[in-house]
């Protein structure tokens, strides 16, 4: 069973239409990029399945569990209880890390552990240490986030993710609010990931990322998935004029 | 005034600290929590709630906080003598004992809470409202609740942000509670300028100024204390 089944998903904001149909399939441990331009959809689409948004059509469920489900050509969200459980199955990294600013960086990873999922301070802090290791930045553990840069800050955000063993990890463009010199780390941990088999689905701006870590790629523009394949389909195969046009754009900059 | 004068009027008006720091104490005490409770029913999104929210904060910062003391002291005697509102206002009002001598204290503290309320809701609302958005989805992307998001994420960073207005508004608190006097509730104002009758002399009001400039450099002292001990993040 796909671990991430998303089928005819749509979204308006007021009468613009910011999604429209929008079905796709992620299957345990594969990457998928999602690329486009700006305004496309891409973070909408995101916010949805991460219930940060409210879709008006259309499904989304994680492992068979439904977020929302179509009745009737609404969408008709789950129970509280439900919402809540799913939430925890997923995890969200943001473009502008969104750390908790009065917290140090290991209480920012142990918060929801303990208050979310009830985990003792031990082991809760055994599993952060742990992840912070994989992210280097347990040296920094009792640094406030202010005190790090950006890069640094997004690690943090992704061990924070981590901490509630997602079974699919969200990244909402990671690396755009970074200096180009810190985009790299955060690729590089990311590829990590994507080498432990973790299920991620990610926006982004980075090409050269999408097409070397992803193993599928979806390309949207104007609220609707235009093409997707292997990254060698989509960034040298396509036969589609938009992805093209697109994919020359990013080329010429 | 010779010293033996002035020591006698900072005797009395030191007798009179207490009542003017009840005021003080008594209005923080009510108006911080009702303050963060009507900051809350001012951002709710039934509007008819957000609104009238917005009619009593604009009535209480709009007029005399001395006005309205005036009007609640004098208001429910007045009510009282009314035999045409209904039962229940009636009913309401009997269990108000107007002879009693803590009722001058109770009217204090009502307007006092009713005015500063208004304040520190608008303090309230402006620090949680200056909380990026990001902050409420990280923490609902991590299955917190809306309490534990409230009280564990979006408040403690509130109180650091609204720490220098709402210090500002707790120093004019203290000034403030002489207004009290005009209703003859004796506190350091109303005792000082009847020390100046008595001695035909400024200096008790100079003197019950040094009373009032002592209490907020404490106050002073407190605040910049606790901005220090928050500044460890940004």
């Amino acid at each position: 069973m796909a671990v991430l089944e998303v089928s005819h998903v749509s979204k308006n904001f007021d009468k613009l239409m910011v999604l429209k149909d929008i079905s796709f399939q992620v299957e345990k441990g594969e990457v998928v990029a999602i690329i486009g331009p700006s305004g496309s959809g891409k973070s909408t689409l995101l916010r949805c399945i991460n219930q940060l948004e409210r879709a008006d059509g259309g499904s989304v469920s994680i492992h068979g569990e439904y977020i929302f489900r179509d009745e009737n050509g609404h969408a008709l969200y789950g129970d509280k209880k439900t919402l809540r459980k799913i939430r925890l199955k997923i995890g969200l990294v943001f473009q502008n890390f969104n750390l908790f600013p009065h917290m140090t960086v290991l209480q920012n990873v142990i918060e929801a552990p303990i208050r979310v999922l009830g985990q003792d301070k031990e082991s809760a802090t055994r599993l952060a240490i742990e992840l912070l290791k994989k992210m280097s930045m347990d040296t920094k553990k009792d640094a406030y986030p202010c005190e790090l840069s950006g890069g640094q800050q997004q690690r943090v955000s992704i061990a924070r993710a981590l901490a509630l063993n997602p079974e699919v990890l969200f990244f909402d463009e990671p690396t755009s609010a970074l200096d180009p010199e810190l985009t790299g780390e955060i690729l590089k941990v990311m590829k990590g990931l994507a080498e432990e088999k973790m299920t991620m689905v990610i926006v982004t701006h980075e090409m050269a990322f999408a097409k070397s870590v992803a193993s599928h790629v979806i390309f949207m523009d104007g609220g609707v998935i235009v093409e997707e394949g292997t990254p060698e389909e989509v960034f040298e195969n396509t036969q589609n004029e938009r992805t093209k046009r697109f994919l020359q754009r990013f080329q010429n900059e | 005034m010779n010293q033996e004068e002035i020591f006698n009027v900072i005797q009395i008006l030191l007798q009179y600290v207490i009542p003017t720091l009840k005021v003080f104490g008594a209005t923080i005490l009510f108006s911080l929590p009702l303050g963060m409770v009507v900051a809350l029913l001012k951002m709710c999104r039934l509007k008819p709630i957000s609104w009238l929210t917005s009619l009593y904060i604009l009535i209480m910062r709009g007029t005399p906080l001395m006005l309205q003391l005036i009007a609640i002291y004098y208001a429910i005697p007045y009510l009282k003598m009314n035999t045409g509102l209904p039962k229940i206002i009636q009913l309401l009002l009997s269990y108000v004992d107007i002879k009693n001598e803590s009722y001058m204290f109770q009217a204090v503290i009502t307007a006092f809470t009713l005015n500063y309320t208004a304040y520190f809701a608008e303090i309230f609302r402006g620090g949680i409202e200056s909380i990026p958005k990001g902050q409420y989805e990280a923490a609902a992307c991590l299955g917190m609740t809306k309490m534990q998001t409230f009280f564990r994420i979006i408040l403690p960073q509130v109180i650091k942000r609204i720490l220098p207005a709402s210090s500002n508004e707790i120093i004019t608190l203290v000034k403030d509670t002489s207004l009290a006097n005009v209703i003859a509730y004796a506190e350091i104002t109303l005792k000082a300028k009847q020390q100046m009758q008595q001695y035909s002399s400024l200096v008790p009001l100079f003197l019950a100024g040094l009373f009032y400039l002592c209490m907020t450099v404490v106050l002073t002292v407190i605040f910049a204390f606790m901005e220090k001990k928050l500044s460890y993040y940004k």
